[in-house]
C-alpha cells in the first residue's frame, strides 16, 4: 500500500518543485549555464527528501513493522507444518535495514546540502552555512510533520554527545595552534571560567528576579525557583564551539581573536559541566549551601584537570603506539582516532570534561605522532578528521532544525525575550569588564574593536540545546519553556549574529587572517628570538615565560622525544623538521603543477642560487643545491629508483585504472620519490639549454581536492590560491658542468629516454626556440593523468613540531 | 634617550642600591659565568650584543671591554613592550629599533649587510646543540633562507648579478610579518629583584 503511494507522489512533488524553482531562471544570465545542473541537484534533493519522509514515516512505526516480521516468522514456522505458501520472489523487509538506512539517508542529505550550497555562490556569500542548514532542517522537519508522521527524536542527547560532537572537537584539538593558544592561555581561561560563571549567575539571577516580579500575570513563571533559573542560566551561558567554528571559519578573522573566542568555547565546557550537575542535583532539594558551593569549586578543578590528565595519558599512549607502526602503516590513523575517542569516553564515564580530554589528547599526541607516521597516514588523518567533523557539523545543524519543528514548545513571551536580551547584555558586560582587568596583564592589549568581536562572537549552539533536552520532565516542569527559550537564543545568535558578523568585520576593518604562509626566515627568527629572550631573561635572573618554555622544550627533547619518537627523527631539531616539511611541500607542489614545465605563475623571480653564491671557482666535488646534501649511498639508490620508476610511471600513464593506485609502489619511499622527481625536473632544465630563468611556480591553480573553507583555513593546509611573496622558492640550480653528478644523471636520462618517447615530463632535447606552449599543453595533459594518481594534496608545512593549527 | 633610560632605570635603581652594584663594571667573563646561559645556543652572540657599541645608539662602532650599568640598561631597553598608549609612529620606531638590534647581532663585521657567510653562521649557531646532523642541514637552510630574501626583495636578477647580502631594509621586509614590537619583549615590571644578580654570580 505504501509502495503505491510512494510511486505516485514523487511525480506530484516534482511538478510542484518545478513550479517552485522559477527563481532559478530569474537569476542573472551569467549563472544560466549551471541552471540544468542546479535543477538536477534540486530534483535529487527533493526526491531524497521524499524518500526520507516516507522512510521516516515507515520508521516511525517500528513496532508495527517489527510485529509484522515477527508474525511473518511465526506464520512461516507454523506454515512449515501446515499449509505451503507460494515462494516469495520479491519481498520487502524494511525493518531489517531500517536503522543503518536511515542514518545513511541523513548523512547523504547532509552531504548533498553541502554540495548544493556551494553551487549557489551568492547565497553562501551572504548567509553562513549554519543558517542554511538549520533552515533545511526546519524544512525536513516540516515535511515530516505535514506528511503526518511523527518526527523522530533526532537530536537525542546520547547521539549528540557520543557520536556527533567528538569528531568536531577532535578536529579542533588535533589542529589547535599550540603557540597562540599557550600565549593567550591566561586570557582564554579567564574568559572561559570567570566569564561563563558571570554569565550564568547574571542571567539566572535576573531571570529569577523577573519571575518574582511577574506575579499574577502568567502563573507558570511564578513557580520558577532560583535553582532552576540558575540551571537555565548555566545551560544558556556557554559559548558553543560548533557554532563558533562554523561562523568564524567563514569570516577569516585574525588569529588572536579566533583563538580567544574558540579557546573560550572549548574550555568553558568544564564550567558548564560542573554548574549543570550542581544545579541539577540540588534543584530537587531546593537549597545550595556554602559547602556545596565549595565542593562545586573543587569539583570544577577535578573535572577540568582530570579531563586534561585523562586526555594527556591517552595522548601519550597513542604517541607511544605510533612509534612501532613502521611496518603496519595502514592502521596508523586508526590509532589516533580510537585512542582519542576512548579518551573522550573515559572522561565522560567519570563525568569529567570530555571536551577538554579530547583537546588535550589531540594536542599532546600530535607532535610525536606526526614525527612517526608516514606521509599518507598524515593525509588520511587530516582528511578523515575534516570529513567527519564537517558531516557532524552539518548534521547537528540540520537536526537542530528538525528538533525545533518537533517541539514540544511552550512559548512565553516574557521569558524568551528577557532571556535573549539578558544573554546579550551579560556577554557584553562580561567581556568589557574582564578585558579591562586582563589588559593590565597583557602585553598585546585588546582594543575596543577586539572586545566587540569577542562579545559578538559568543554564539550559542547545539550543546546548550542538548543539555536542555537532557533535563527530565518530572524534575523540571518548566523544561519545555526552557527548550523554547534555548532554541530562540540559538536561532538568534546563529542567524542574526552569524549573518551580520561578516559585514561588521568588514565595516570595523578588523584585522584579517594572514594569508601568507610561514617562511623559512620567519621560522629561523622565531627560534632565534626564543633563544635570545630566554638568554636575556637568564641574564636578568628573571624566571619568566621564556625561561619555563625553554626548560619544557629541553625536557621534551631530552627525555620525552626519545621515548615517543621512533628512530632518527627523535633527534631532529625543530628547524630542520620545519625545513624538510617545507621542502616536501614544495616538491609536491612542483610535481602537481607540472614539474616546472609551465612558466612561473605567481612569483616571477629570476633569482637562483647562482646569484647569492659568491663567485669563485666551484670546488670540484660539491654541487650547490637548495636541498640538503644527500649521503653518497642515497644518491646511488636514487639513481636506481629513478631508472626503474621512469618505466613504471610510463606504464601507469598507459593504463590508468583502479588497481594501479592500490598497488602503490611509493608507499614508503615517498620522499625518495619526490627527490627523484626533483632530479627529473632539474634534468629537464638542463636540457633546455641551461635556461636558468625557471622558477618553481608558487601553487597550482586547479587542485582537484579544493574543498570548503575549513581546509583553506588551516593555515598550513595546502592552499590553492596563488601565493604572494612569502613562499620560499627552491631554485633548481645549475650544477657546474664539471660536477660528476650531473653527467651521470644525464646519461641515465638519455638511456631511459631512448626506450620510450612518451614520457611523463621527459622530452627529447629541443632547442630553446621551440615554443614552450606546445610542450605545456602536452605536458599539461600528462600532468592531469599524473595528478589523478597523486591526488592527495600533500602534507602541510607545519610551523614546528609543537605547533599545529589555524591562523 | 634620557627619557627611555629613565623609564627602565627605576626597578634597576632599587636593585643597584640593594645589591650594592654601584661599582659595577661588568666584563664578558662575568656575563659568561651565568650558569643558566650554558644551555643557550646563542650564548656568545647575546653576550657580545651587550658589549656592542652599536647598540648604545651613539653612532659608535666597536666593542666595549667592560660595560657599566648605563650600557646594560641601554641594551635592555630594546626589550620594552608597547603599551596601549603607544602611537603608531612610536611603534614604528620601536620596531625599527628592535630589528636593528637583531640586525646588529647578525652583522658581525658591521658592513651594513648580512652576507651569506654570516647568515650561515647564525643558523649554525642555532643548530649547534643538535650535533652533526644539524650542521649539515644548517648550510642548506641558510642557503634557502638567503634565496628567499633575495627573491622577495630583488625579484628580477640577471644570471650574473650577485646579491651582496641582506641590507637592513630587506631585513625589515622579510620580518614584517612577525610584528617585532610585540614579540621581542620581556616583562620588566614584575621582575623579582631578589633573583637578580646584575650579571655577577652571587658569592
Amino acid at each position: 500500500m505504501r509502495c503505491v503511494r510512494r510511486a505516485a507522489s514523487p511525480q506530484g512533488q516534482y511538478q510542484s518543485s518545478a513550479a517552485a524553482s522559477p527563481d532559478d531562471s530569474a537569476r542573472p544570465a551569467g549563472s544560466g549555464r549551471s541552471l540544468p545542473g542546479r535543477g538536477l541537484l534540486l530534483l535529487t534533493v527533493l526526491v531524497l527528501l521524499e524518500g526520507t519522509v516516507f522512510r521516516l514515516g515507515a520508521a516511525s512505526t517500528p513496532d508495527v513493522s517489527g510485529h509484522d516480521t515477527k508474525d511473518h516468522h511465526k506464520a512461516t514456522a507454523i506454515g512449515h507444518n501446515s499449509t505451503k505458501k507460494a515462494f516469495p520472489v520479491l519481498d520487502l523487509d524494511y525493518g531489517h535495514i531500517q536503522t543503518p538506512f536511515e542514518i545513511s539517508l541523513w548523512v547523504l542529505l547532509a552531504s548533498l546540502m553541502k554540495l548544493g550550497f556551494h553551487l549557489i555562490p551568492r547565497l553562501s556569500g551572504i548567509v553562513p552555512e549554519s543558517c542554511l542548514l538549520i533552515v533545511v532542517g526546519l524544512l525536513v522537519g516540516g515535511l515530516i510533520k505535514i506528511a503526518g508522521e511523527k518526527v523522530p527524536p533526532v537530536l537525542d542527547s546520547r547521539l549528540f554527545f557520543l557520536c556527533l560532537l567528538p569528531p568536531i572537537i577532535l578536529d579542533a584539538g588535533y589542529f589547535l595552534p599550540i603557540r597562540p593558544f599557550m600565549e593567550n592561555l591566561g586570557t582564554i581561561l579567564i574568559f572561559a571560567v570567570v566569564g561563563t560563571l558571570w554569565n550564568a549567575f547574571f542571567i539566572g539571577g535576573l531571570l529569577y528576579a523577573v519571575c518574582q516580579i511577574q506575579t499574577g500575570n502568567s502563573s507558570e513563571l511564578n513557580g520558577l525557583g532560583l535553582l532552576p533559573c540558575l540551571l537555565f542560566g548555566s545551560i544558556i551561558s556557554a559559548v558553543d564551539p560548533v557554532a563558533v567554528l562554523a561562523v568564524f571559519e567563514e569570516i577569516h578573522i585574525n588569529e588572536l581573536l579566533h583563538i580567544l573566542v574558540f579557546g573560550e568555547s572549548l574550555l568553558n565546557d568544564a564550567v558548564t559541566v560542573v554548574l549543570y550537575h550542581l544545579f541539577e542535583e540540588y534543584s530537587g532539594v531546593g537549597t545550595v549551601t556554602v559547602m556545596d558551593g565549595f565542593l562545586g569549586i573543587i569539583s570544577f578543578l577535578v573535572v577540568a584537570l582530570g579531563g586534561v590528565l585523562v586526555g594527556a595519558i591517552y595522548g601519550i599512549l597513542a604517541a607511544f603506539t605510533s612509534r612501532f607502526t613502521s611496518h603496519t602503516r595502514v592502521i596508523e590513523p586508526l590509532f589516533v582516532f580510537v585512542y582519542s575517542y576512548i579518551a573522550y569516553l573515559s572522561a565522560e564515564m567519570f563525568h569529567l570534561s570530555g571536551i577538554m580530554a579530547l583537546i588535550a589528547c589531540g594536542a599532546v599526541m600530535r607532535p610525536y605522532v606526526e614525527a612517526n607516521i608516514s606521509h599518507k597516514s598524515h593525509t588520511t588523518i587530516k582528511y578523515f578528521l575534516k570529513m567527519w567533523s564537517s558531516v557532524s557539523e552539518t548534521l547537528i545543524f540540520i537536526f537542530l532544525g528538525v528538533a525545533t519543528v518537533d517541539g514540544p514548545h511552550f512559548w512565553n513571551w516574557t521569558f524568551v525575550t528577557v532571556t535573549v536580551i539578558l544573554c546579550l547584555v551579560a556577554r557584553v558586560i562580561g567581556v568589557v569588564g574582564l578585558t579591562y582587568i586582563i589588559n593590565k596583564f597583557r602585553i598585546v592589549k585588546l582594543t575596543t574593536k577586539d572586545q566587540f568581536i569577542i562579545a559578538y562572537g559568543g554564539l550559542r549552539g547545539a550543546i546548550a540545546f542538548s543539555l536542555g533536552f537532557l533535563l527530565k520532565e518530572d524534575h523540571f516542569p518548566e523544561r519545555n519553556m526552557f527548550l523554547t527559550a534555548i532554541i530562540t537564543v540559538i536561532f538568534f545568535t546563529v542567524f542574526v549574529q552569524g549573518m551580520t558578523i561578516k559585514p561588521l568585520v568588514e565595516l570595523l576593518a578588523v584585522k584579517k587572517k594572514q594569508e601568507a604562509k610561514r617562511s623559512i626566515n620567519e621560522e629561523i627568527h622565531t627560534q632565534f628570538l626564543d633563544h635570545l629572550l630566554t638568554g636575556i631573561e637568564d641574564i636578568c635572573g628573571h624566571y619568566g615565560h621564556h625561561h619555563w618554555k625553554d626548560k619544557l622544550n629541553r625536557f621534551n627533547k631530552k627525555y620525552v622525544k626519545k621515548c615517543l619518537i621512533a628512530g632518527e627523527r627523535s633527534k631532529e631539531p625543530q628547524l630542520i623538521a620545519f625545513y624538510h616539511k617545507m621542502e616536501m611541500k614544495q616538491a609536491i607542489q612542483l610535481v602537481e603543477s607540472g614539474g616546472g614545465v609551465k612558466m612561473p605563475s605567481a612569483m616571477p623571480s629570476t633569482v637562483s642560487m647562482q646569484n647569492i653564491q659568491p663567485k669563485k671557482l666551484p670546488p670540484p666535488k660539491t654541487v650547490e643545491r637548495a636541498l640538503p646534501q644527500l649521503p653518497k649511498g642515497r644518491e646511488e639508490e636514487i639513481r636506481k629508483i629513478l631508472r626503474s620508476n621512469l618505466q613504471r610511471t610510463r606504464q601507469r600513464l598507459h593504463s590508468y585504472n583502479r588497481h594501479t593506485l592500490v598497488a602503490d609502489p611509493y608507499e614508503d619511499g615517498f620522499d625518495k620519490f619526490i627527490l627523484k622527481k626533483q632530479k627529473i625536473i632539474e634534468l629537464e632544465n638542463k636540457i633546455k639549454e641551461m635556461n636558468n630563468y625557471l622558477t618553481v611556480p608558487a601553487a597550482p591553480t586547479d587542485s582537484p581536492t579544493m574543498s570548503r573553507a575549513r581546509l583553506a583555513s588551516d593555515p598550513q593546509a595546502f592552499s590553492v590560491k596563488p601565493d604572494s611573496d612569502s613562499v620560499p622558492i627552491i631554485q633548481v640550480d645549475l650544477a657546474s658542468p664539471q660536477s660528476p653528478d650531473t653527467v651521470n644523471v644525464m646519461d641515465e636520462f638519455r638511456r631511459a629516454d631512448q626506450e620510450e618517447n612518451q614520457g611523463l615530463m621527459m622530452r627529447c632535447p629541443r632547442g630553446p626556440s621551440e615554443p614552450k606552449k606546445s610542450e605545456d599543453t602536452e605536458g599539461a595533459r600528462d600532468q592531469q593523468k599524473l595528478m589523478r594518481c597523486l591526488s592527495d594534496p600533500g602534507p602541510s608545512a607545519d610551523e614546528d613540531e609543537d605547533e599545529p593549527f589555524l591562523p | 634617550m634620557g627619557a627611555s633610560q629613565a623609564r627602565t632605570e627605576h626597578p634597576y635603581q632599587d636593585l643597584m642600591d640593594k645589591t650594592g652594584c654601584n661599582d659595577m663594571f661588568g666584563s664578558k667573563e662575568d656575563l659568561a659565568s651565568i650558569p643558566a646561559l650554558d644551555n643557550n645556543p646563542l650564548r656568545k652572540q647575546i653576550i657580545t650584543a651587550f658589549f656592542d657599541k652599536r647598540n648604545q645608539h651613539e653612532n659608535q662602532v666597536g666593542f666595549f671591554e667592560e660595560i657599566g650599568f648605563e650600557q646594560f640598561v641601554m641594551v635592555m631597553s630594546h626589550f620594552r613592550a608597547p603599551t596601549l598608549k603607544t602611537s603608531e609612529e612610536e611603534r614604528e620606531v620601536m620596531r625599527k629599533e628592535k630589528l636593528r638590534f637583531l640586525f646588529n647581532m647578525h652583522d658581525t663585521d658591521n658592513d651594513g649587510t648580512i652576507t651569506l657567510e654570516e647568515y650561515r653562521k647564525v643558523v649554525e649557531e642555532l643548530l649547534s646543540k643538535s650535533g652533526a646532523l644539524g650542521l649539515e642541514a644548517a648550510k642548506a637552510i641558510a642557503d634557502a633562507a638567503m634565496l628567499e630574501v633575495a627573491s622577495t626583495n630583488v625579484p628580477h636578477m640577471a644570471p650574473d648579478d650577485f646579491y651582496e647580502g641582506i641590507t637592513f631594509e630587506h631585513f625589515e621586509q622579510i620580518l614584517k610579518g612577525l610584528e617585532m614590537e610585540t614579540r621581542m619583549h620581556i616583562r620588566f615590571l614584575d621582575v623579582d629583584t631578589t633573583t637578580m644578580r646584575c650579571g655577577k654570580t652571587t658569592s
